[in-house]
C-alpha cells in the first residue's frame, strides 16, 4: 500500500529521507509489480505546456507499464490554452478526467498553484527554473544504486545553477541527506540561487562555492552536470556571453578524477559534456535516464494508492 | 492619547475614528494607500508629515475620522511602518491602543518582483501570496516562486501605486 497516496509532489523537499529511501525499494521492485498491472483502471494526464522527451515519455512508460492509461498535450499548440483558456481551467478539466496530473510549465510556482486547484495530486515535471522532484529523484536513486548509499559522498554540480530546476532540485535533496560536501561549481554569473543556499545553511550541508572543476575534480565522487539553461535567459545577450563557460572533456577525467567517479546528467545535453566520455566507466547518465522509468513507476505506485 | 500638545495647532483632536502615530517620517500618504484610503470616501482625514518625535527624530501621524480600523487592516500597515501604534478613539477618548504586527500571510496585496511567477501570468485567476520569513528586518517570500521582498521593495511597490 503506497503511503505516499493522495500526495502531490510539488519541490523535493516536500519529502523526508525515509519516504525516498522506501521509494528507491519499491523502484527495485516495480517491473515484478507491474505484472499484475495494478494501475490498470487509472488514467495519468500529462499536462506538458513546455517540451519535454524524457520526462513525459518516462511517465507515459511508467503508466502504460503498471496497466494504466494517459491523457494530455506536449505543448501548448493545438490546445484550448492557444485560445486563450486560463492554467486554471486548463488543470480542472483534467482534475475532472483523469486519477492525477503530471505537469510542466514555464512559470515558477505552477504546479502548486495546479495542486491548490485539483482535487487529484499533481506531480510536478518542471515548473520553470524552480523545482524537478521527480528528476532529483531518479538522480538520488541513481547514486543510491551505484555507490549503495547517498550519504558520506563527496558532490561536485557543475553549470548553470541559476537557471536549471534539475540541479537545484538535486542539491535540494541533497540536504535530506548527509553528503560530506558539495561543491557547487560555476561561472559567476550563473551561481546557485541566494533561496538553495539557505536551505543548505539552514540544514548544515558542507559545501563550497567554486569556478573551476579542475580545481576540485579530483575530490569528487559524483559529478552532476547540467547544461546551461537558453530558454530561461531574460536577456540573449547575456546567455551568449555564458554559453560555452564549461566543459568535461575526457582527457580531463581521466587525468584528475578518481577511478570511481560517476558522471549525472539529466540530459538533454548540448556541448558542456564530452560524447568521448559515453564509452567510459564514469558515465552513468544512461543509466540515470534508464531508472527514470522504474522510479516513476514506484512514484506511481505510492501516490495512486496501489 | 489625542494628538501631543505640541501639534494641537496643526490638528485638533478627533471625535471618532482612528489615530496612526509614530508612522516613519514620509510615508503617511503610504499609509493611506495601503488602508485603500483616496480621500475620495468623504471621510474627514488629517495627515502631518515630519513633526518631531521622542522615539523616531521625525515621524508622521494619520488621522482617520468616522471609521475604527480593523486589527486586520491595522496589521497591514506594518508592512511599510513597523514602528507605527494604533489608537482608536471615541467620543475624544482612545479607547483601544494597538500595536502593529506584520500578518503571517499577505494575499492580494502585493506583487512579486519574479516575472515568471505564475502570479504574474496574464488573465490568470490567482492571487499573490506573501508569508513572513521575519519580522525584523522585514522578509516576505511568495508561496509560488520563493522570491523574497524586503521592506524596501514593499514600500516601493506602494510607492509606485496609483
Amino acid at each position: 500500500m503506497g503511503s505516499l497516496r493522495g500526495r502531490d509532489v510539488i519541490s523535493i523537499l516536500d519529502f523526508s529521507r525515509d519516504e525516498l529511501l522506501a521509494l528507491f525499494e519499491r523502484a527495485d521492485r516495480a517491473f515484478n509489480e507491474a505484472r499484475a498491472k495494478p494501475l490498470r483502471d487509472k488514467v495519468l494526464a500529462l499536462a506538458f505546456f513546455e517540451p519535454s522527451t524524457r520526462t513525459r515519455l518516462s511517465f507515459e512508460v511508467a503508466m502504460k507499464r503498471l496497466g494504466g492509461e494517459t491523457i494530455g498535450f506536449s505543448s501548448e499548440e493545438g490546445t484550448s490554452v492557444a485560445k486563450g483558456e486560463t492554467f486554471a481551467d486548463t488543470i480542472r478539466m483534467l482534475d475532472a478526467y483523469a486519477d492525477a496530473i503530471v505537469v510542466r510549465h514555464k512559470y515558477e510556482g505552477s504546479a502548486l498553484y495546479a495542486a491548490e486547484i485539483a482535487e487529484h495530486p499533481v506531480i510536478n515535471a518542471g515548473d520553470g527554473r524552480q523545482h524537478h522532484p521527480t528528476q532529483a529523484m531518479i538522480d538520488l536513486y541513481t547514486v543510491y544504486k551505484l555507490f549503495g548509499a547517498v550519504d558520506g559522498l563527496t558532490y561536485g554540480v557543475l553549470g548553470d545553477l541559476r537557471y536549471a530546476r534539475a540541479a537545484n532540485s538535486f542539491v535540494l535533496g541533497l540536504t535530506l541527506f548527509r553528503p560530506e560536501k558539495v561543491y557547487l561549481i560555476s561561472p559567476p554569473q550563473l551561481r546557485a540561487r541566494e533561496e538553495t543556499k539557505e536551505v543548505l545553511r539552514a540544514r548544515s550541508v558542507r559545501f563550497e562555492e567554486v569556478e573551476r572543476l579542475e580545481d576540485v575534480l579530483e575530490e569528487l565522487d559524483v559529478l552532476y552536470v547540467v547544461r546551461i539553461q537558453r530558454e530561461r535567459f531574460p536577456d540573449p545577450a547575456e546567455y551568449e556571453r555564458v554559453r560555452g563557460s564549461y566543459r568535461v572533456t575526457r582527457r580531463l577525467v581521466e587525468s584528475k578524477a578518481k577511478p570511481s567517479l560517476k558522471i549525472l546528467h539529466p540530459l538533454p545535453r548540448v556541448d558542456e559534456l564530452d560524447p568521448r566520455l559515453d564509452e567510459t566507466p564514469y558515465a552513468a547518465y544512461f543509466l540515470q535516464a534508464r531508472l527514470g522509468v522504474p522510479l516513476r513507476m514506484a512514484l506511481l505506485l505510492e501516490i495512486m494508492g496501489a | 492619547m489625542g494628538a501631543p500638545a505640541d501639534q494641537g495647532l496643526i490638528v485638533r483632536r478627533i471625535r471618532d475614528g482612528t489615530v496612526i502615530d509614530h508612522i516613519p517620517a514620509g510615508r503617511a500618504l503610504t499609509v493611506l494607500r495601503i488602508l485603500g484610503l483616496s480621500g475620495r470616501e468623504g471621510l474627514r482625514i488629517a495627515l502631518v508629515m515630519n513633526v518631531e518625535s521622542r522615539k523616531l527624530g521625525r515621524k508622521d501621524i494619520v488621522k482617520v475620522e468616522g471609521l475604527s480600523l480593523t486589527r486586520e487592516a491595522t496589521d497591514l500597515i506594518a508592512l511599510v511602518a513597523p514602528t507605527a501604534t494604533i489608537n482608536i478613539v471615541k467620543d475624544y477618548r482612545v479607547v483601544e491602543k494597538r500595536r502593529v504586527k506584520v500578518p503571517d500571510e499577505v494575499v492580494g496585496l502585493l506583487q512579486c518582483p519574479n516575472p515568471t511567477c505564475i502570479t504574474r501570468k496574464r488573465g490568470e485567476p490567482i492571487k499573490p501570496r506573501f508569508v513572513k520569513v521575519s519580522e525584523s528586518p522585514l522578509v516576505l517570500r511568495c508561496v509560488y516562486c520563493g522570491t523574497k521582498l524586503g521592506e524596501e521593495d514593499i514600500v516601493r511597490q506602494f510607492e509606485g501605486a496609483h
